[in-house]
């Protein structure tokens, strides 16, 4: 975890702060690092890593043009900049929420707070299935929010706007469970210093507050858009599935499967691992970027 | 400019923080009010810079004569330093101190030129020029201190307030930095009031000491009005050590003619360990007997432990090395005290 | 009677007062509280309640004919089989992953802390897509296992990888920074008392960790009992044989049995409110004992 390189010797007992002066043995007196590396490595290697490897390496024996051929085709590049698109949306909306929910339950105190801060991890709990066909039921043009949205003209499920709202709730908890802690933590008198200083609550708001919370509101944000990326459940029910209209990049995966088109599915698969990688960089950076502002 | 504050009230919840305080601040001063956590004082400090309201309906708060109790304290124009200096730690140093003028109304605003050149004399003012580009993460709390100080001066404050400014420093950086602070203050000559808990820091720098104790003030006077005549048994205690004996022990212990001749026999005697003499107990009839149970040498001064025989009390006193020496002193040994300084605090005994 | 410095101080306050400066106008408030409260309230209340009014649309009989079918009970079943295998599985890695990131020092630590987390990275799609490269028919030991009459595709094996993937992370994630900040003070003092590893484990560590523990295992199940993508890649959807709930949820949906389809539903969705509740309970507790 910590940035710092750490020296190349094993089984060396870790200097915390309360042990820095204990800490001259070069060896452990604790056992079983062997054991426990050795196992976590295993099962990490053949549950994790080895299957992954299997996507890249089938796609390495593809060919560039072929690799190519299957990623630049329309019905592909319809599903990517879908489900790039609805990912960001649904991202964005739900940093903004997510911020005035996370700020509700940290400042403002009212009757059933505990419950609803219960239920904000609700997307992490409910299977996407379930969400899957309670959304559809709600937003079908029968449903209780769909019947009202159909005579103004607004379709929700079986278009954009439904797969639009699926991933708003399955990221929904990102964002406020990233905020909450950093907002709990965050001391009063930074307010109050900008206040004495002449700034008003709106500039004290956007110049101090915002900026302090950024760190944490962009891990949130690229939690959610990550998980927003990768989802199927929650989007198969809603969405419709037509093709290159509301067809997201994992269903597409699965159809060129149904289809035995392995190589297909895995080229569309891997570069969707590659950008689930560049976004855990990015997400760890971010928590880097972060821990400097809180090193007072 | 001066701050006076009138008869203020302010209650969270069942806990009185402040129950019917005056302060009366004259222009230029460095005062410090000082007590125990938790009387009050740091309320007091609050409720001056217009973080926090008096309970409606009391007092009134004036800086050179006019009423600011319902102005916030953007509109105040004090200068507040934070006791954890509540930087702002995405910004550097110059950021911080330029914040203030930076978030100005564009009439009132200084042209940027001018904001740069104000940080920058603020932070020569401070020792701090050359760390302009840091953030506060970069820095030791002695210098984060004086950060915070420069951006509370930026705006050109009228009174500066400091809330236990060295509470959050280790001890050597402590002294320098109040020391640093009282030339400081001598130089800009700004009405300061600092609130602290430490007496030491208090008698060292202020013009004037305000003691709070439980909401209420116990005394003002200089640095050495309030160690030298307290006003009660409290200041007594708070400020140093102090012996507590029961005056029939002392009815003869008195110096003949002393200023502090008492006839009232009753109640106790308060007594500072520097105050009492001591002597073989050969030398004469008047004083108090005591016996020596404890020599503590090691120090400037030298501590001896007695034991009163006629009541049995503990009397601590506080007497020069070379004295210690010329007494010849063992455990054990019989000695007389007499009390050079002392105090009652009996009802009808009026300071 | 002796010499006294300053007295007994009167305690602080209990609460911190808003101070003004910090408090927002009321009609922010509320309306900051209302938009908060809308937005939970369309997003998170109104599914879970449809979940219950769908299941319950057809009346009791109804419900209970729906969950007590074979095919249902089968699913269940599968179900239950699959998270009695992942989540032992899984909190013995987390265990272990814990016990040698937290107690010692080596190189490349930070490496395995994020590669740990790789999975939730990964769509469950592609999850059961890498099995499928590695065991299907056309995959690297597809022809070994058929010669063999081994199935793990579009069989159990398949369905237990695939979800042991996808909960890959959730013991270890909730160990790791808990057994961090608890140090190796105390194992340190349990070895030089004389204890063995394992007594140092079972009587020191583990107490110390086990609300951390239990709610690793809470999420752990949840996502296991609830996950679909990774299963509907290697399942194959054979009804009463391959079928877990929610992809049981999923074919009584596609053929219209809306009320059968949230009846299952409303299974899972009553285990997503257990979690939430345990989670909450956990959470006060370790807030109530710090």
């Amino acid at each position: 975890m910590s940035p710092t390189a750490l020296p190349p010797r094993r089984g060396t007992y870790p200097p915390s702060f309360r042990t820095m002066s204990s800490a001259r043995s070069s060896r452990s007196i604790l056992p079983g690092f062997g054991l426990s590396l050795g196992f976590t490595l295993a099962y990490l290697g053949l549950i994790v890593l080895v299957p992954l490897s299997a996507a890249f390496l089938k796609t390495a024996g593809m060919g560039l043009h072929e690799f190519a051929a299957v990623v630049a085709s329309p019905r592909v590049v319809a599903a990517y900049k879908l489900s790039f698109g609805a990912s960001l949306a649904a991202g964005f909306v739900n940093m903004v929420f997510g911020l005035v929910v996370a700020w509700v339950l940290v400042r403002y105190p009212f009757p059933g707070r505990k419950l609803v801060d219960a239920l904000v991890d609700l997307p992490f709990a409910l299977p996407t299935a379930v969400a899957g066909i309670a959304l559809t039921s709600l937003y079908s043009s029968n449903g209780w929010v769909g019947r009202w949205l159909a005579p103004l003209g607004i379709r929700v499920a079986f278009t954009w706007t439904g797969v639009f709202v699926a991933l708003t709730f399955i990221g929904l908890p990102f964002v406020v469970r990233t905020v909450q802690p950093v907002l709990q933590e965050l001391e009063p008198d930074i307010e109050e210093a900008s206040s004495t200083l002449g700034a008003n609550r709106l500039q004290t708001i956007v110049r101090i507050l915002i900026p302090q919370l950024m760190p944490s509101l962009l891990t949130g944000f690229a939690l959610a858009f990550a998980r927003a990326l990768g989802e199927y459940g929650s989007v198969v029910f809603i969405s419709g599935n037509m093709p290159m209209r509301t067809e997201i990049v994992p269903l597409l995966i699965i159809t060129k499967l149904e289809q035995y088109d392995y190589r297909g599915a895995t080229a569309i698969a891997v570069v969707m691992l590659v950008s689930s990688f560049v976004l855990l960089l990015l997400i760890n950076l971010l928590q880097k970027w972060s821990r400097r502002y809180h090193a007072i | 400019m001066s701050i006076e504050a009138h008869s203020l009230y302010k209650k969270f919840g069942a806990y009185t923080a402040l129950d019917g305080v005056d302060l009366n601040v004259p222009q230029g001063k460095l005062v410090a009010v000082l007590g125990p956590s938790g009387s009050g004082k740091t309320t007091l400090l609050r409720i001056i810079a217009g973080l926090e309201f008096a309970d409606p309906g009391s007092g009134r708060v004036l800086f050179h004569g006019d009423d600011v109790t319902d102005l916030p304290a953007g509109k105040r124009r004090v200068g507040f330093v934070f006791q954890h200096y509540a930087l702002f730690r995405h910004m550097s140093v110059f950021e911080n101190v330029a914040f203030g003028l930076r978030v100005r109304r564009r009439r009132d605003r200084p042209s940027r030129e001018a904001i740069a050149e104000r940080a920058h004399r603020l932070l020569e003012l401070v020792q701090l020029d050359g760390l302009a580009g840091r953030f506060p993460s970069q820095l030791s709390g002695g210098e984060r201190q004086r950060v915070a100080l420069a951006r509370a001066l930026a705006v050109e404050p009228k009174v500066l307030l400091l809330d236990e400014p060295f509470g959050a420093l280790d001890a050597r950086v402590r002294k320098d930095l109040r020391r640093w602070l009282r030339r400081f203050h001598d130089e800009i000559q700004l009405t300061t009031i600092f609130v602290t808990h430490d007496q030491e820091e208090a008698l060292e720098i202020a013009d004037e000491v305000v003691i709070m104790n439980k909401a209420h003030v116990e005394q003002v006077g200089t640095p050495q009005q309030v160690y030298d005549r307290p006003a009660s048994p409290f200041v007594y205690q708070f400020l140093g050590n102090v012996n507590v004996l029961r005056a029939p022990a002392l009815a003869g212990a008195r110096r003949r003619g002393g200023p502090a001749e008492d006839p009232n026999t009753e109640g106790q005697i308060y007594v500072r360990p520097h105050d009492i003499e001591v002597s073989p107990h050969d030398a004469g009839g008047s004083g108090l007997s005591a016996i020596v149970r404890h020599i503590h040498a090691a120090g400037p001064h030298a501590r001896l432990l007695l034991e009163q025989v006629q009541t049995r009390e503990q009397v601590e006193v506080e007497i020069s090395r070379s004295e210690l020496a010329d007494l010849d002193l063992g455990v054990n040994d019989l000695v007389r005290l007499r009390l050079r300084q002392s105090h009652s605090f009996d009802e009808d005994y009026a300071i | 009677m002796a010499s006294a410095i300053a007295t007994a101080l009167p305690a602080r306050p209990g609460h911190a007062p808003t101070p003004r400066a910090n408090r927002d106008p009321a009609w922010a408030r509320w309306l900051l509280t209302a938009v908060a409260l809308a937005f939970l309230a369309f997003f998170l209340v109104l599914p879970i309640v449809v979940v219950f009014a769908q299941a319950f649309a057809k009346g009791g009989a109804y419900f209970l004919a729906a969950v007590r079918e074979p095919d249902a009970l089968a699913a269940i079943r599968l179900t239950l089989l699959t998270v009695a295998i992942v989540v032992p599985a899984n909190v013995v890695f987390g265990v272990a992953a814990a016990w040698a990131i937290s107690k010692f020092k080596f190189t490349g630590k930070s490496l395995l802390t994020t590669l740990i987390d790789l999975p939730f990275a990964v769509s469950p799609v592609i999850a059961g897509l890498i099995y499928v490269l590695i065991f299907g028919a056309q995959g690297w030991f597809g022809p070994w296992l058929i010669a063999h009459n081994i199935r793990v595709i579009f069989a159990v094996p398949g369905i237990v990888l695939a979800t042991t993937f996808v909960t890959f992370p959730f013991v270890a994630r909730e160990l790791i920074p808990l057994m961090q900040a608890q140090g190796t003070d105390e194992e340190y003092s349990a070895v030089t008392l004389g204890a063995s590893g394992w007594q140092t484990f079972w009587r020191v560590t583990l107490p110390n960790i086990r609300w951390g523990l239990f709610y690793g295992v809470i999420l752990c199940n949840a996502r296991a009992m609830g996950e679909f993508g990774a299963v509907s890649v290697v399942s194959g959807h054979i009804r009463g044989e391959t079928n877990t709930m929610p992809l049981h949820v999923e074919i009584l949906y596609n053929e219209y049995n809306i009320a059968g389809a949230f009846a299952v539903a409303s299974l899972l969705a009553l285990l997503a409110l257990a979690t939430l509740v345990v989670k909450s309970a956990v959470e006060w507790r370790q807030t109530g004992s710090a």
